[in-house]
């Protein structure tokens, strides 16, 4: 219950959420090439602006934006490194291109975050381990990766409830200096080590019982199949790789700099 | 016709000083509703996973005499051979539940198996349907609740559609009405299905009334086999700790102070009422 | 005494699982909690022991509000035994187990070890003193885990699902173990499913649904409302359920216990003779 509800994982629904996984992950490598190519601040502005409509269609804006506010600490980190380190490379002197490079660092790393978030937002982890499933890779992969998404909100609340029954017997876990404090968590470690064991042993017993390992090739109940969507995905995928490609081999030097810009509108 | 044939079972877990189960032998036939009782650490659990061959094959250990299963020699076969002809429901629905979503689940067996996807949908419609979670199907097992978790993991043993279901405590861990739920399940795919059903359950007032062989264990051995209601007037088994219904122990108490309401010895609270309407009734 | 007036709790989730809540333990009492998976129950015990605060509302242990000291204060006074042993057992022998909450509540070495060996012997133990509790079958572990909390001997304590996984013979043991510590004056709550288990012990019941109590009172009157129990997803116990259907006989309907169900049913049987 609780604090670990977000790790529990439900099935959604969006015409985004559909999409086979495998689609959209070269889709976020598309993005994420493009992104490295350019460091300029209207491509990658461009590259930004790309994903709203997804993030609109997956309906998952409040998620994105939370997700836009964690990255934003580094995203400030990187900003200031960056304009520190022209700032004393160039002699304590700063020109207003330094200032953009630095922006369109920092709007890269922005797009590279944000592009890898859009996927995880809107891929359920049933499908995407279908996906790993439905891939060449080997099925005990794919199904270590379910087993973990499947038990890891589990392990959460039985920590949670170990932590209560040893604060009931009068465990003070903030008491101490720093080696008893790390000393204090070995009546919580135990018990959990000694389940998760456990746990297993019964997962594999019931997997036994249910013909684990029967036959040579295993087959699956759900088959990914490429479907409208995903057809339109790969195309714009394909589209925005060759747009990339084309501006970068023949206009790079052409893209105009903010500040020429704004200094040209003034 | 016999389904399960066990002689002279002794088996000793790997390490173990005294073993678990001391020279058992069993009969069950085929369509039988056999219900195990005996107090905790009597050997119960560890006969449920000779059925499988969970026992000798995941467990190890020292296995003597003979278990013949569906006409199979446990010995000689796989678990997974053996998991298409017997299905093996535990006791914490959660460590039986792997996938992501409940079809999934149920799924998982004929997976394993390599069925084609066809045949796979049809069987996986038909468990759900049997087990009454169709409408659940595409939940994830977060989403249910402990009695509709263990009604996934019985549709989905039931999907291999074995001869056999085995259930170990299925309902230790649920409120008495989930656990009744649980229970008309399994009598239901024992009438209507001829699965034949092995049981084990220490609350006989809710479960006596469906069986047709009980089994009562004890330190690893068979005390007392047959029809519950013979078993049920004999003295000797509550001296082993076994939970007699209400219902009987209260037909019993009447009979004993000369009240001697039917010559049937009743298993549950209705059979007990009716009867006692009949004769009290004026 | 343990009191709580109009106590509310919301998880992070903002999901309301405690709506008003209010009620006074007294010391002595024994009290069994009952209600179907998710009415609160288990929310509301721990509220006994500040592992939760209430979001509104106050609950009082001995007169202290529970939101003005720390879980370990308060753990001296209410004991609580949670359902599965295997969320506290660490040690590598009973004793040390035993010794666990002792050492940190600051007991003296001498109360330690005279402590230990008391609650070993109270619940038949003591053979395995020096053995590891994982090696222990799960009635045994269950009853290392309540070995642990009685050992500091609290006034009150709290027992979630003792009777889950129990055979018949535990169960009748752990009973007879309630009433020691009831003759001890000890305050005992559990929360149960068990509907048998609870018409053996007679304890006052209390009924929660959907965050709120709807019923507190004797076993006896709350155990045979079929109406009450139904909303509430509990099945009568079985005496309940033969008078239940005897209704029409006009024998009393508030009987839960086998002695009593025997007499009325002889003495009617007497009357039409």
């Amino acid at each position: 219950m609780s604090v670990f509800d977000g790790l529990k994982f439900r099935k959604v629904s969006s015409p985004i959420h559909n999409l086979d996984p495998r689609i959209k992950f070269i889709y976020v490598i598309a993005i994420f090439i493009s992104a490295i190519l350019f460091h300029q601040i209207l491509p990658l502005a461009i590259l930004l602006l790309i994903q709203l409509p997804f993030v609109f269609l997956a309906r998952v804006q409040k998620q994105w934006i939370r997700s836009l506010r964690g990255a934003a600490f580094l995203a400030t980190f990187i900003f200031i490194i960056n304009i520190l380190t022209k700032f004393f490379y160039n002699n304590w002197t700063l020109t207003a291109l330094d200032i953009e490079t630095a922006i369109g660092m920092t709007m890269r790393f922005i797009v590279l975050v944000e592009s890898f978030s859009v996927f995880f937002l809107t891929t359920s982890p049933d499908y995407l381990g279908l996906a790993l499933e439905q891939s060449r890779m080997p099925y005990e992969f794919s199904f270590a990766f379910t087993t973990a998404v499947r038990f890891v909100p589990v392990l959460a609340e039985e920590a949670q409830t170990i932590m209560d029954a040893q604060k009931a017997r009068g465990l003070e876990l903030e008491k101490g200096n720093i080696l008893k404090r790390i000393r204090n968590y070995i009546p919580i470690l135990i018990p959990l080590i000694v389940s998760a064991i456990r746990r297993s042993l019964e997962l594999a017993e019931a997997m036994e019982s249910r013909a684990w390992g029967a036959a040579k090739k295993r087959t699956n109940l759900y088959l990914l199949k490429l479907h409208k969507g995903d057809c339109i995905l790969i195309s714009v995928t394909a589209l925005i790789l060759l747009v990339t490609i084309y501006v970068r081999l023949f206009l790079f030097s052409s893209i105009p700099l903010m500040n020429e810009l704004i200094s040209r509108l003034i | 016709m016999s389904i399960i044939e066990i002689s002279d079972l002794v088996y000793t877990y790997p390490g173990a000083s005294k073993p678990s189960i001391d020279g058992l032998s069993l009969n069950i036939e085929k369509g039988d509703f056999v219900l195990i009782t005996g107090p905790s650490g009597c050997g119960k659990t560890s006969l449920c996973r000779t059925f499988n061959g969970l026992i000798p094959h995941f467990y190890s250990g020292e296995l003597k005499g003979q278990i013949i299963v569906a006409g199979q020699n446990i010995s000689g076969k796989k678990t997974f051979d053996l998991a298409k002809h017997v299905g093996l429901v535990f006791q914490n629905p959660e460590n039986q539940l792997f996938a992501l979503s409940v079809e999934k689940d149920v799924a998982f067996g004929l997976e394993n198996l390599g069925m084609s996807r066809d045949e796979m949908r049809k069987r996986v419609d038909w468990a759900l349907n049997l087990a009454g979670i169709y409408d659940l199907r595409e939940r994830s097992p977060h989403e249910v609740s402990g009695g509709q978790q263990q009604r996934v993991a019985i549709a989905s043993v039931l999907a291999m559609q074995p001869e056999i279901i085995v259930l170990d405590e299925p309902t230790s861990f649920l409120d008495p009405l989930s656990a009744e739920r649980i229970f008309e399940v399994i009598y239901k795919l024992n009438q209507e299905q001829g699965i034949t059903v092995v049981l084990v359950e220490h609350r006989l007032d809710l479960t006596v009334k469906y069986a047709n062989h009980l089994v009562v264990m004890d330190k690893g051995k068979i005390c007392f086999e047959g029809n519950p209601r013979d078993l049920l007037c004999n003295e000797e088994i509550s001296r082993i700790g076994v939970g007699i219904p209400k219902a009987t122990l209260l037909y019993k108490k009447l009979k004993a102070a000369g009240f001697d309401i039917n010559k049937q010895i009743p298993l549950s609270s209705d059979e007990i009422a009716d009867q006692l309407l009949k004769v009290l009734r004026p | 005494m343990i009191t709580l007036k109009d106590v509310h709790f919301s998880y992070a989730n903002n999901i309301e699982a405690l709506k008003g809540i209010s009620l006074t333990i007294n010391d002595g009492d024994f009290i069994a909690i009952m209600g179907q998976n998710g009415a609160g129950k288990t929310t509301f015990i721990k509220h006994f022991n500040g592992l939760l605060k209430p979001s509104s509302g106050t609950v009082h242990v001995n007169g202290v509000e529970t939101t003005k000291t720390s879980v370990a204060m308060l753990a001296r006074n209410i004991g609580f035994v949670f359902q599965n042993p295997d969320n506290q057992l660490f040690s590598e022998t009973v004793e040390d187990e035993i010794a666990f909450a002792l050492k940190n509540f600051g007991f003296d070495k001498e109360t330690i070890e005279k402590r230990v060996t008391w609650a070993l012997d109270f619940l038949s133990l003591t053979q395995y003193r020096k053995t590891s509790p994982f090696l222990l079958s799960g009635g045994e572990r269950k009853r290392v885990a309540l070995a642990s909390v009685l050992a500091w001997d609290p006034e009150t304590l709290v027992l979630d699902e003792p009777t889950i996984g129990q055979d018949h013979e535990q169960k009748e043991k752990l009973r007879q173990f309630i009433m020691q510590l009831q003759a001890k004056k000890k305050t005992v709550v559990m929360v149960t499913h068990d509907v048998e288990f609870v018409s053996e012990c007679n304890p006052r019941v209390i009924l929660i649904r959907d965050g709120k109590i709807v019923a507190d009172g004797i076993a006896k009157d709350i155990l045979t409302n079929s109406k009450l129990l139904k909303e509430s997803s509990i099945v009568l116990p079985q005496i309940a359920q033969i008078f239940t259907k005897l209704s029409p006989l006009g024998l009393p309907a508030d009987i839960i216990d086998l002695d009593e169900a025997e007499t009325v049913i002889l003495s009617k049987a007497k009357k039409e003779a």
